[in-house]
């Protein structure tokens, strides 16, 4: 059985389409990412997840319940992390955690086993306010109250979202050790680079999925001739590339171009473009996609 | 061909009581250069910025900004610096049109400077359609780009940009980094602060703050290699974490 079972899910607000008909499947026990851009729906999908937000048309089911008919029931079995920071911020650390384990009949001590690790990290400050946290404990007290009445699912909607590279790493490893206790967990994050931490993805943008699956067969499935290609006069590289019939895509990715192709030229070819263009210390190979290349050519295909 | 630097620090320091925020910090940047100011969270960074851009007097140490002193010239300093960051730049309630020329009269901008200005940033941005609708109501991706040219509306030497550019696709961001590009090009130099370890690979090069102190700075490619790393961000972890 499915966690998260999700059937044609429409939801607009004004004239706005926040969500095109959407469905998918979570399965128990995995670690799905839905990655996606701001605007792309991501916290829409979340709010009728969690049962705070009806939607237009469609069905949603967690853990077998209906979001709309049996949305009690799912709020007892779910942990969500809103994107916004949501707890109280004139509490303290440890008044937050208790507050969330005493509403759901719990108590820190009864589920400390599930947050040890993390909980670890902010006992020392247990007794700041949450307003004086910084981004990293933030996000940490958040997830340690989503988790402290042991969830069968774990909603985490764009949870490393403006925190430093490594609480990014931190909190990746985190979930891999939840996901190992048997909790589903679907995050969400607009990271191309964090998708292929997940086990299964679905890439979404403006309301409408463009693709899911695991990020290996995502990238795999990328079958136009791509490059990664370099001078010293990078800008005007790309400036020159773009004007090229052979060209289809070409876009910067850190310190390389990525050129995609068309028109069957080959690697030689290229070479000796760039060196008539008067490039130097010009590196040109051959190279897989990524998950933001694959991401780049689903949205100008859409 | 002028030979002053885009910035110049020297030994700077800032110390809160016995707390030492900015611990001696010693770099220069090259004009047109693209130049990334990494750190973790609490690193100093900020504090670092706030002396350069003359909102926080230096305990200890020299800088140059523009090749103005931060002791002495913090007014010429915020007169040649245009800064914009992704919590605030614009203001949501007024139109294109308005604020950039809100932000045109604030740097002393004439009449018809800041009408010339209107006219080259409305059409560069392609925003003609949209130039009397309020900034609220524009894609996140357009008010980046709007912010950023508003950054240079009296056309600054230096560009600070703190954490330009979250939460935007993919290709929006690239739109957003090639304006970047484009103004180097024209030899404006570019500051930046950011997280996103892609960002970073787009600079020249990068200095990377932990507790205080720059404990690295060359560029995105050197430093791959001196810390034997795959990307930018297990550079930025190898650091942080040591």
């Amino acid at each position: 059985m499915s966690a998260v079972k999700i059937e044609n899910i429409s939801k607009s607000f004004d004239t706005v389409l926040a969500l095109a008909q959407v469905s998918f499947d979570v399965l128990k026990g995995e670690l799905f990412g839905l990655i996606g851009p701001d605007g792309a729906g991501k916290t829409t999908m979340f709010k009728i997840l969690t049962t705070l937000l009806m939607p237009d048309q469609g069905k949603a089911y967690v853990e077998g319940f209906h979001t709309v008919k049996d949305y009690k029931k799912i709020r007892r079995i779910i942990g969500y992390m809103p994107g916004k920071f949501s707890l109280y911020q004139d509490l303290t650390v440890e008044e937050n955690l208790n507050f969330f384990a005493t509403i759901f009949n719990t108590s820190i001590k009864e589920n400390y086993h599930l947050i040890a690790d993390i909980y670890g990290q902010l006992e020392p400050f247990k007794k700041r306010r949450a307003g004086n946290l910084s981004g990293g404990m933030k996000q940490k007290l958040a997830l340690s109250c989503a988790l402290i009445h042991e969830p069968k699912v774990l909603f985490l909607d764009e949870p490393t979202t403006g925190v430093d590279a490594v609480s990014r790493a931190e909190f990746w490893e985190m979930l891999g050790r939840l996901k190992a206790k048997g909790i589903t967990i679907v995050v969400s994050t607009p990271y191309m680079d964090e998708a292929s931490l997940c086990e299964r993805i679905a890439l979404i943008q403006t309301g409408k999925i463009l693709s899911i699956d695991t990020p290996e067969h995502i990238t795999n499935a990328y079958h136009k001739p791509l490059y990664a290609v370099r001078s010293d006069d990078f800008f005007r590289l790309m400036k020159e590339l773009r004007g090229q019939h052979f060209a289809e895509r070409v876009e910067p990715f850190g310190e390389y171009l990525h050129l995609t192709t068309k028109d069957q030229i080959t690697e030689h070819e290229i070479h000796q473009y760039i060196q008539s263009q008067g490039h130097s210390t010009i590196e040109l190979s051959a190279i897989e996609a990524t998950i933001e290349d694959v991401f780049l050519d689903l949205m100008q295909a859409n | 061909m002028t030979t002053i630097k885009a910035i110049e620090a020297n030994l700077l320091t800032k110390r809160f009581g016995s707390f030492t925020a900015v611990d001696a910090i010693t770099f220069d940047v090259q004009q047109g250069e693209i130049f990334g100011f990494l750190g973790a969270n609490g690193a100093g960074k900020t504090t670092a910025i706030k002396m350069l851009i003359g909102l926080s007097r230096p305990t200890d140490g020299q800088a140059k900004v523009a090749g103005f002193d931060v002791y002495r010239q913090t007014e010429q300093i915020k007169n040649h610096i245009g800064y914009m960051s992704q919590r605030f730049s614009l203001y949501e309630d007024l139109t294109v049109k308005q604020n950039i020329r809100f932000y045109g009269g604030i740097y002393g901008l004439s009449r018809r400077e800041i009408k010339t200005k209107t006219e080259e940033i409305v059409s560069n941005l392609e925003l003609r359609d949209y130039s009397n609708k309020v900034v609220g109501a524009l894609p996140l991706g357009w008010k980046q780009r709007l912010a950023f040219a508003v950054a240079g509306v009296h056309d600054p030497k230096i560009i600070f940009l703190d954490e330009p550019t979250g939460g935007v696709d993919p290709a929006t961001r690239r739109q957003f980094w090639e304006m970047i590009y484009a103004a180097a090009n024209q030899g404006v130099t570019i500051f930046v602060t950011t997280h996103y370890m892609d960002e970073a690979e787009y600079c020249d090069r990068i200095s990377i703050m932990v507790d205080g102190k720059i404990e690295a700075l060359d560029s995105p490619r050197n430093l791959k290699i001196q810390f034997e790393a795959k990307s930018m961000d297990d550079v930025f972890i190898k650091l942080a974490r040591a």
